[in-house]
């Protein structure tokens, strides 16, 4: 099912949280809404689902109007950042609930919550209490109860946030294959880049209540529109300097270096100050326009290398390398540099040029 | 249990408190099948007689069983009434966004704060007006109401630290509001539910001034009220009577007691586990 956001504006109180806002989530597509905390994204979550009344526009279900249809009637499936499993029930308990409260009839519910634990594999824990299962099964409970109706999407509040760092992979791949296998739309919250760049069909990225880009994860990472998204996205984190455009160069004082500008920022005038974005994985030992700098932290992951370089003005570059040499320690000077094709420039505002 | 203390002065510590107070139980039971002669310890003749009133009227008073049904329909009204609106009200205070709510929260507080026998003469003048005086409707109604505040503050306790989601969720799996109460907020606040009720019923059980002062006729009377009335006579009253009654009084309480003093053991209990 499409789901529309029409010029969707959400108060409490006298606070805008949203203003204008217009999303669409395509029949049958995973999009991630990614942004910090207090970007509105959650807000936006429960205003799909009508826990949340919309105060201005509209929410539209496959073209049709929903905006004032109650929540119990809109057909939705939702998965909490709490799992919100019933403390009470049992696991098979919990999943019939919705279908409990529709009265169907008691075989329907025995075939249907069978079929649904099969898709999530907790067959054998049917006879439980939420309080015996651990984080992921919970969360595998959840994902059968908001599914066993079959919602016309299915929304998902942050569902990483309270496993463990492998649980969280593993889940991850298991809520993206069950939405793929029941080819259902879903709308999953995070904070969380890669959960967001991994699980999803498309992201948007949230700020203040804004949606900034609505765009597929390769597309974004490699031309995000503004600084902000540039930051967000990636891990380690792009790194900034200041930059200034003269006679067709481009000079970063900091690293006191100068090429000549990449196409895409040829028309701005002398004397533009822009912002240089670079990620890490492009400040590396071999790029001819070299940035030298002294390590100043190393973080060992095993199959890389993270290094914090400390420029001479104190400015901060990141560089991320293979594991193959033995690590450089703290102190150690290094002549390091950058590709212009592979950077990105911001202007004043923030926009990428 | 770790050892790294001893047990024996503590032990002998609370024996010699507890003894006096076993004492008197033992002796409360034993002076209801004895007599003693005055001024003496050690009963002398073994008799049933305390315990006539089970099988026939003293004089003029009505039978003690009429006493007793009185009591158990007073105690379970109030305990009905107490546990269906503070469960609804205080969900209502805990959750639902109703107009002067928080004027209303500081209304019950204050009548909690209320000592209830201040209003005792009004509450007898406006019985009597309605018609109510002398009946079971009027006193029931009015211990309920006055035990209501509490009711409410201990249940709001309870909804509000059920977590949201759990009603979200239910909205979202298409129950209505009141099936979300119904179904999965109120097993959550079972642990307090089930200790206010039994709160309920023994402050029922042993109200005394509220009957003794707006129920006191024969018919309606309560037990507490019936065994008061016993030594309220100056010329003739009899003490091992007056036992036995208490006893039989105190019986079902302590019947209660022993089966649900784990509920009651469990009203700080509440809430759920994440």
């Amino acid at each position: 099912m499409e789901i529309v956001l029409e010029n969707f504006t959400k108060r409490f109180g006298d606070l805008t949280v949203i203003e204008n806002m217009n999303l669409k989530i395509k029949e049958g597509e995973m999009l991630a809404l990614l942004g910090p905390s207090g970007c509105g994204k959650s807000t936006t979550l429960f205003a799909i689902c009508g826990i949340h009344r919309v105060d201005e526009g509209r929410v539209l279900f496959g073209g049709q109007d929903v905006t004032r249809v109650p929540t119990q009637q809109r057909n939705i499936g939702v998965v909490f950042q709490s799992y919100a499993l019933y403390p009470h029930m049992t696991v098979a308990q919990n999943i019939a609930f919705p279908l409990t409260v529709r009265h169907e009839d008691k075989q329907t519910i025995k075939k249907k919550v069978g079929e649904m634990a099969e898709l999530v594999h907790i067959e054998e824990l049917l006879g439980r209490r939420p309080e015996q299962l651990s984080g992921g099964q919970q969360q595998r409970v959840a994902l059968a109860r908001a599914l066993i109706r079959k919602p016309g999407a299915l929304l998902l509040d942050e569902p990483l946030a309270n496993l463990d760092a492998k649980l969280r992979l593993e889940m991850r791949s298991e809520i993206r294959r069950v939405q793929l296998e029941t080819g259902i739309s879903a709308v999953l919250v995070t904070h969380d880049q890669v959960e967001a760049m991994s699980m999803s069909d498309r992201i948007a990225i949230m700020k203040d209540g804004k949606i900034l880009q609505v765009a597929s994860p390769n597309e974004m990472y490699q031309r995000p529109e503004n600084d902000f998204i540039a930051g967000f996205l990636g891990n380690p984190p792009i790194a900034f300097l200041d930059g200034i455009i003269s006679a067709g160069n481009v000079k970063i004082s900091s690293g006191n270096i100068e090429f000549p500008c990449p196409e895409n920022i040829e028309k701005h005038p002398d004397g533009t100050h822009i912002s240089v974005g670079i990620r890490p994985e492009f400040y590396q030992p071999g790029n001819p326009y070299k940035i030298p700098g002294t390590v100043s932290f190393v973080e060992i992951q095993g199959r890389e290398n993270l290094y914090d370089i400390k420029l001479k003005d104190g400015n901060l570059l990141r560089s991320i390398q293979s594991a193959n040499v033995s690590p450089l320690s703290p102190g150690t000077k290094v002549d390091w540099g950058v590709n212009p094709e592979q950077l990105f420039f911001f202007d004043n505002s923030g926009k990428r040029l | 249990m770790s050892h790294n203390f001893k047990n024996w002065p503590i032990v002998t510590g609370l024996t010699l408190v507890t003894i006096p107070i076993l004492f008197m139980y033992v002796f409360l039971f034993v002076d209801t099948v004895t007599d003693t002669r005055p001024g003496e310890m050690i009963p002398n003749r073994f008799t049933l007689e305390h315990w006539r009133f089970l099988w026939e009227n003293i004089e003029g008073k009505a039978s003690v069983w009429l006493a007793m049904l009185n009591t158990m329909i007073f105690a379970s009204s109030v305990t009905l009434i107490v546990l269906s609106v503070s469960s609804t009200a205080s969900y209502a205070i805990s959750r639902l966004n109703i107009p002067f709510r928080k004027e209303f929260m500081a209304g019950i507080l204050m009548l909690h704060a209320f000592p209830s026998i201040t209003l005792i003469i009004a509450i007898f003048l406006i019985l009597q007006m309605v018609g109510l005086y002398n009946t079971l409707i009027g006193v029931i109604l009015v211990k309920a109401s006055l035990q209501l505040p509490l009711g409410i503050w201990i249940m709001k306790g309870f909804y509000d630290s059920v977590p949201w989601e759990i009603e979200m969720a239910g909205i979202q799996d298409g129950a209505s509001r009141f099936t979300v109460w119904y179904r999965l907020v109120l097993p959550q606040v079972r642990p307090g539910f089930f200790a206010l009720g039994l709160f309920s019923f023994l402050e029922g059980w042993s109200e005394y001034i509220l009957p003794a002062v707006l129920a006191p006729a024969n018919d309606v009377q309560m037990l507490s009220v019936y065994l008061a009335s016993l030594i309220a006579d100056d010329q003739h009253f009899d003490f091992n009577l007056f036992k036995s009654v208490g006893l039989f009084y105190a019986i079902p309480v302590i019947i209660f007691y022993l089966f649900f003093q784990d509920k009651l053991m469990n009203i700080y209990g509440g809430g759920t586990k994440g």
